[in-house]
């Protein structure tokens, strides 16, 4: 992982409510990079991050709403944010629900920016 | 339609729940050898034995090469195409060391095979049941299990 990659990763989860951050490949949903607090399996959330995405993305093009720039899924204990990134990759959260999620934002495109 | 069908019933609910999850096209679990246990979604016996032989050998040659680097072994190989992946993966069992062949499309990924490949190794172990001591070989009981499993395996 390279320095700066790494640097803003670390970011991400020092914002409040971040339990984990992850750089994944959307096509085959295998982890490139993450920072998880313990408890949080990297591979089942790259893995099902990813697939989301395909779908979701799937769903927003066949609404003829275009490909999606942020998805934010609410459940019971938490929040799941991702944001797709250059060279096929996607940007994931895993936080709780105290998260700020307009800040969170802003950190993920800058992993994203990171990548290039 | 498609198909799941097991040489022992054990092998069903594991491979059902895999195959749902991972969004598996075709399925098989053989021995190394290549005797193959359970297949979903063949539905040509020719093509479940070739699919079996050609797992099993990919899977040996890779164990030379692995030797020769000073591996122990290599646990899973993945090949990607342009629609379809094939997932080739080892597993320990209660009965042995088993191969899992997977044939996933489009829309599956690589990494949710390997999650819920990790899942099947742990619901068939779980699954399971103590394995009866062995009879003795006579060769009409081998002509009549093996006429079974086929039976089984292609439902004739």
């Amino acid at each position: 992982m390279t320095e700066r990659l790494r640097r803003s990763l670390d970011r991400v989860t020092r914002v409040r409510g971040v339990r984990g951050a992850l750089v994944v490949t959307r096509d085959d949903g295998l982890v490139v990079a993450d920072a998880l607090m313990e408890g949080v399996r990297g591979d089942a959330v790259a893995a099902l991050a990813a697939s989301l995405a395909s779908r979701l993305g799937s769903a927003a093009r066949a609404s003829g709403l275009g490909a999606p720039h942020f998805y934010h899924l609410q459940a019971t204990e938490g929040t799941l944010l991702a944001v797709p990134g250059p060279s096929g990759v996607l940007v994931v959260v895993v936080a709780d629900h105290e998260l700020n999620v307009g800040l969170a934002r802003l950190e993920m495109l800058r992993v994203a920016e990171a990548i290039w | 339609m498609t198909s799941t069908r097991v040489v022992e019933p054990w092998l069903r609910q594991p491979l059902e729940r895999f195959v749902t999850e991972a969004g598996a096209r075709l399925t098989l679990i053989m021995t190394p050898a290549g005797q193959v246990l359970a297949q979903h979604g063949f539905t040509r016996a020719v093509d479940v034995m070739a699919a079996a032989a050609l797992g099993s050998a990919i899977v040996s040659s890779t164990r030379e090469i692995a030797a020769l680097i000073g591996e122990v072994g290599f646990r899973a190989l993945n090949h990607q195409g342009v629609h379809h992946g094939i997932f080739l993966a080892e597993m320990d069992s209660p009965r042995g060391r088993l191969l899992a062949l997977v044939v996933y499309g489009s829309d599956s990924l690589v990494g949710l095979v390997r999650l819920f490949f990790e899942d099947l190794v742990r619901d068939l172990g779980e699954a399971c049941p103590p394995e009866k001591p062995r009879k003795p070989v006579i060769a009409a009981d081998f002509e009549r299990e093996l006429n079974q499993s086929l039976a089984s395996l292609f439902g004739r």
